[in-house]
C-alpha cells in the first residue's frame, strides 16, 4: 500500500517535469520558426478574427455583466459608510485593474483555448499536421506561432471592450439607482487615476494571451487517442490555461505595484 | 549505374519496449512501383513515415537520392520532402480549406507560380484525378474516394520524383479502389515515379506493382514480383495469400 502511494507519486512527479519539460522544447521550436518567412499573413489575420472578432461579443457581455454586479454590490455598502460619491472611482478603477483584464483572459481562455485544442487535436489524430510537415511547412510557424501572436496582440484589445462595456453598463445601473451623467461618472471614475493604472493592467494581459496561445497549442499539437484525445486536449487546454493566468495573475499584479507604482 | 531513388537498409524501429521494424531492406528505382504487403500492426506504416522524416529510426540507413535523411537538418528534410508525394490513409486534407486550396497549399508555399499560373495547375492536378468539378467543395462534403482523389493531386503539386501511398485503397468500394489503382498505374507511366504503395490490398497489388515486399513482424519476408510470392512456399506467405484470396 504504501510502496503504491510512492510510486504513484513519483508517476506524478515525473509526468509533472515531463510536461514542463515537452512545452519548452515546444516554445523554443515555435520561437525559432517564428521569426523568418514565409510570414503566413493570411493565417495571421485569420486568427486575429477568429480571437478576436468573434471574442468580442462575449467579452463585452461579461465586462457588462461585471459593471452591473460591481454598482450593485458596492452601492449599499458604500452608502452605509457615506461614502456614495466614491461609486464611480470604485467601479472604474476595479475594472480597469483587476475584474477587466483578468474576465477577459479567462473568457478568451474558455473560448479560443479549447478551440484551439480541439482543432489543432483534430488535426493531429487525422494527420493534417503530418502532412503539413510532409509538405515541407512547418506546423509550428504555421499552426502555433500565427494563434499564439493572435492571443497576444488580442486580448489587450478585448480587456478595454471588456472595461468600456463594464464601465458603460456600471454607470447604467448606478444612474439607474441615483441618476449621475455619463460624463459627470467618468470624471469623478478618472479624476484620481494615473495613465499607469490604465496602462500596466491592460498590458499585462499580452502575457495572458502568450500562456493562452501557448498552452493551447502545445495540448493540441500533443494529442493522442482519436476523438476523446481532442476531448481530452480541450478541456486541459482551457483548465490549464485558466490555472496558469490566475498564477501569472498574482505574480503581474505584484510586479507592477513594485515597477509601475500609483 | 545510378543508384535508385530511394534506398533503405538494416532498418530498425522500436516504440517503448514494442519492435516494429527489424532490419529492413529496401529500395525503389525510378519508374518502378514496389508494393509493401503485411497484416495491420506490421510497420508499413511506420515505414512510410520514416522515409518522410516523421519518425526517426533507432538504426539503419535511409538514403533518399544519396542523401542520408538521419544526418539532414530541418532545412535540408524540407528541401528533400518537396520531392517526395505522400497520400495519407484517409487523405488528410485539412479540413478547414476547400479542395481547391488543398491543392494550391503547397505550390503555394514552394513555387514561384503567379495566382493565375497556380490556379492552372491546381486545375491541371484536379483535372488529372477526375476532381475538376469539385474545386470548391469542403473536403466533408465529398466521399472518401473522392478525399483521396484530392490528396493525390495534392502529393502530386510539388512534382515530385517519389510517391508515397499508405493504404490507397483501404476503406473503398471495388470500383473505386480499382480507379485509385488505375491512377497509380497511369502516375507511374506518365511521370517515372519511384512509388511505394503501403497496403494489404492483394487483388489492387497485383495490378500495380511492379515489385512485392511482403512484411511479417517487422522483417522482409518475400522481395520478388507478384509471381514469386504467388510461388512462394513460406507458410506464412502462402496463408496471407489464402486468406486474401
Amino acid at each position: 500500500m504504501g510502496l503504491d502511494v510512492f510510486r504513484a507519486a513519483k508517476n506524478l512527479f515525473v509526468t509533472f517535469f515531463e510536461w514542463f519539460g515537452e512545452l519548452g522544447l515546444f516554445c523554443a521550436r515555435m520561437a525559432r520558426s517564428a521569426f523568418g518567412a514565409p510570414w503566413e499573413r493570411r493565417e495571421f489575420f485569420r486568427q486575429m478574427d477568429a480571437v478576436g472578432s468573434k471574442s468580442f461579443p462575449l467579452v463585452a457581455l461579461a465586462g457588462a455583466a461585471t459593471g452591473v454586479v460591481l454598482s450593485l454590490q458596492t452601492h449599499d455598502s458604500l452608502a452605509r459608510f457615506g461614502a456614495k460619491a466614491l461609486l464611480p472611482s470604485v467601479i472604474v478603477f476595479s475594472l480597469l485593474k483587476e475584474s477587466g483584464p483578468v474576465i477577459t483572459a479567462l473568457i478568451v481562455s474558455g473560448r479560443v483555448g479549447a478551440g484551439i485544442g480541439a482543432e489543432l487535436g483534430s488535426m493531429r489524430v487525422t494527420e493534417q499536421i503530418d502532412a503539413m510537415e510532409v509538405s515541407a511547412v512547418n506546423p509550428y510557424k504555421f499552426l502555433a506561432s500565427t494563434r499564439v501572436l493572435a492571443c497576444i496582440l488580442m486580448l489587450p484589445l478585448l480587456t478595454l471592450a471588456a472595461d468600456a462595456s463594464g464601465v458603460f453598463m456600471g454607470w447604467i445601473s448606478t444612474t439607474l439607482a441615483d441618476p449621475i451623467s455619463l460624463r459627470l461618472f467618468l470624471h469623478d471614475g478618472l479624476k484620481d487615476a494615473a495613465m499607469s493604472d490604465f496602462l500596466a493592467p491592460t498590458f499585462k494581459t499580452t502575457v495572458f494571451g502568450l500562456i493562452i496561445g501557448m498552452v493551447a497549442c502545445f495540448q493540441g499539437m500533443r494529442t493522442r487517442g482519436g476523438t476523446a484525445g481532442v476531448g481530452r486536449s480541450a478541456t486541459s487546454s482551457v483548465v490549464l490555461s485558466s490555472l496558469f493566468v490566475i498564477v501569472a495573475d498574482v505574480v503581474l499584479v505584484r510586479f507592477i505595484q513594485v515597477f509601475f507604482p500609483s | 549505374m545510378t543508384n535508385p531513388p530511394l534506398a533503405i537498409a538494416g532498418l530498425h524501429k522500436s516504440f517503448g519496449s514494442q519492435k516494429v521494424l527489424s532490419g529492413v531492406n529496401l529500395s525503389a528505382a525510378a519508374g518502378e512501383t514496389v508494393v509493401v504487403l503485411g497484416r495491420s500492426g506490421t510497420g508499413k506504416s511506420v515505414l512510410l513515415k520514416l522515409i518522410v522524416g516523421l519518425h526517426k529510426p533507432d538504426a539503419g540507413s535511409i538514403r533518399i537520392f544519396d542523401q542520408e535523411i538521419n544526418r539532414l537538418g530541418m532545412d535540408a528534410m524540407n528541401e528533400l520532402r518537396k520531392k517526395i508525394g505522400f497520400l495519407f490513409q484517409q487523405a488528410a486534407l485539412y479540413d478547414s480549406l476547400t479542395v481547391e486550396e488543398n491543392v494550391a497549399f503547397p505550390l503555394e508555399r514552394h513555387s514561384r507560380l503567379s495566382e493565375a499560373e497556380r490556379r492552372g495547375k491546381v486545375r491541371e492536378l484536379l483535372a488529372s484525378v477526375g476532381m475538376e468539378r469539385d474545386l470548391a467543395k469542403m473536403p466533408s462534403d465529398i466521399s472518401g474516394g473522392m478525399q483521396k482523389r484530392v490528396g493525390l493531386a495534392r502529393a502530386l503539386a510539388l512534382d515530385p520524383d517519389i510517391l508515397l501511398f499508405d493504404e490507397p485503397t483501404s476503406g473503398l468500394d471495388p470500383i473505386t479502389a480499382a480507379e485509385i489503382g488505375q491512377l497509380i498505374v497511369k502516375l507511374r507511366k506518365e511521370r517515372d515515379l519511384a512509388s511505394i504503395v503501403v497496403t494489404h490490398d492483394v487483388h489492387g497489388a497485383k495490378s500495380f506493382a511492379d515489385r512485392v515486399v511482403m512484411l511479417r513482424e517487422g522483417k522482409v519476408v518475400i522481395d520478388g514480383t507478384f509471381t514469386d510470392m504467388e510461388q512462394s512456399k513460406d507458410p506464412f506467405v502462402v496463408e496471407f495469400l489464402k486468406d486474401a484470396a
